[in-house]
């Protein structure tokens, strides 16, 4: 698989000035799949997407589709099609929800078909339709974190980096939202690497899962594989049954 | 009461100078959070180049529109050569950089153009408008009408344009901005440019009444800080606003608060910012340090 891999990631280090918070990740990850990166708080996985779209320093390899990924240049990196998404989701809280999903398009130039995009986006979370001409900042968690994946979408995206989307959102809300994420990922053919630490919910929705521990990929494998195996669940990941 | 009413324009007239120096302030605080002392000066010295094109024979709108050109310029290059490499310095420092740039300003206008006081020209005609007892000077309408012709084009800027979006999603969350692909330091630059243009308009509009001299804009900039704290400091509505709410209170408390006079007026705009400090910190229009999570 690693010859079609569509992103690579290899002995990745990363961190924060002098501390270091990757050590030496790599995995790959195949279009079109719903790749699920777990672990425990300070595991790394924020700084690994932090990492992926340029927003810190890195050394190691980081391939998209076969070209490197530029570094340390986040606005460069969502040019070449990755749209993250980030923790705090990012959104422009004084603009309009319509204001919001249109600077998702910013990249692009095809006017007619962002309009299109907009329409599909309300389609996929009909609640955004009804508030667009509200304040992004003054919708609920749920539907900001809503705005913010719409917001990727309109980038047309080859890839969207997902981080902790259930962050403070109830249960109910967090299933929904992964719902639609595997929509997305099955009409639009997006890749999607979503970082979570609700890894039994997340288990359910992704091809493949990484599991992080301090910085470092402690086991990789297919996601049911992953949620069936009773001991490795309980031993990384918390899981009681 | 036509001549309170004539108070009142005249107000409206300063106070639109005072409102275009607050919103250079108040555009390039959205952007970088920066304090910008050296406002009113980079104004002064757009204005003296603005003299000097008149000087030379060019046309008064044309030599408007050219100073507007170079003022815009000259706040990019300004942004990038100055700002850019304190960018995220600790707010005391970027103070003293821009008290530096205020003093470099003003030294450079001195040494090129001396500080002798020089005539500047109006762009108006000197007559007035009589309207039931009431002189509307064309001068004052003029600077009215400019004023407002600027502010519309910014709110046309800021809500229609596709980089005028993009230009206000790096106000509110530059990092979540550069994720979209938006080139935020280019963006920086474009805000610092509007700011020096906006400002420039101040400085040209006010040097037909105080006279163009190196230090011509150290008063206004007292009533545009003012303005812009009345206003809110991240509301352009609000510098606005409180400009000319500042220069209504100037000219009322100058012609009808016997002890105040017009020795005394300059002492409105520091009473007008002690005020709000106090008793509404956020400004008229600014938001308060609250939002949902």
């Amino acid at each position: 698989m690693s010859a079609h891999a569509f992103l690579t990631v290899e002995d990745l280090h990363a961190g924060y000035g002098a501390g270091k918070v990757l050590h030496g990740i790599g995995f790959d990850v195949a279009e079109g799949e719903i790749c699920a990166v777990l672990g425990p708080n300070g595991a790394g996985k924020t700084t690994l997407l932090r990492a992926l779209c340029g927003m810190i320093r890195t050394e190691g390899v980081l391939r998209l589709d076969g070209v490197a990924l530029p570094r340390r240049r986040p606005e460069s990196v969502a040019r070449m099609g990755v749209a993250h998404v980030p923790e705090g989701r990012g959104t422009f809280a004084p603009l309009s929800v319509a204001e919001n999903l249109r600077l998702g398009a910013y990249t692009r130039r095809d006017r007619a078909a962002v309009a299109e995009d907009i329409e599909r986006v309300y389609d996929y979370f009909p609640v955004l339709r009804e508030r667009r001409a509200q304040a992004a900042g003054s919708l609920s968690g749920g539907e900001q974190q809503m705005v913010a994946i719409g917001r990727a979408l309109m980038s047309r995206p080859r890839l969207i980096l997902l981080d902790e989307p259930s962050l403070g959102l109830a249960p109910l809300v967090t299933r929904e939202l992964f719902q639609i994420v595997r929509a997305v990922n099955e009409r639009e053919r997006t890749t999607v690497i979503l970082v979570e630490q609700n890894a039994h919910l997340t288990l359910e929705f992704a091809h493949r899962a990484h599991v992080l521990e301090t910085g470092r990929v402690v086991l990789s494998g297919a996601a049911a594989d992953i949620r069936a195996d009773a001991q490795v669940a309980r031993a990384y990941l918390g899981i009681e049954g | 009461m036509a001549d309170f009413i004539q108070q009142l324009v005249e107000g409206l007239g300063a106070g639109a100078i005072y409102a275009s120096l607050a919103l250079a302030l108040v555009l390039i605080y959205r952007f970088t959070g920066i304090v910008n002392f050296a406002q009113g000066e980079m104004a002064m010295f757009a204005t003296f180049i603005a003299w000097q094109l008149v000087q030379a024979g060019v046309p008064f709108w044309l030599a408007l529109g050219a100073t507007l050109a170079i003022a815009f310029g000259g706040g990019m290059l300004i942004e990038r050569v100055v700002i850019r490499p304190v960018e995220g310095a600790p707010e005391l420092a970027l103070v003293i950089v821009t008290l530096g740039l205020f003093i470099l300003v003003n030294a450079a206008a001195g040494w090129i153009w001396s500080f002798l006081i020089k005539d500047f020209p109006s762009p108006f005609p000197g007559g007035a408008l009589d309207a039931g007892g009431v002189h509307l000077s064309y001068s004052t309408l003029g600077v009215l009408g400019v004023v407002a012709v600027v502010m519309g084009l910014l709110y046309i800027l800021f809500r229609y344009t596709k980089i005028g979006l993009a230009m206000r999603a790096v106000a509110s969350n530059p990092a979540s901005a550069r994720l979209l692909g938006i080139r935020v330091s280019g963006v920086l630059a474009l805000g610092w440019g509007l700011a020096a243009l906006v400002g420039a308009v101040s400085g040209v509009l006010v040097a037909p009444v105080l006279f163009l001299e190196p230090t011509m804009m150290g008063g206004v900039l007292i009533y545009a800080f003012a303005a812009a704290t009345l206003g809110g400091f991240d509301s352009p509505v609000g510098a606005v606003v409180g400009g000319l709410v500042v220069g209504i209170a100037e000219t009322l408390a100058g012609a009808y608060v016997g002890v105040i006079g017009s020795d005394l007026k300059i002492g409105v705009p520091l009473a007008v910012i002690i005020g709000v400090l106090l008793f509404r910190p956020q400004g008229l229009f600014g938001r308060a340090a609250v939002e949902r999570a």
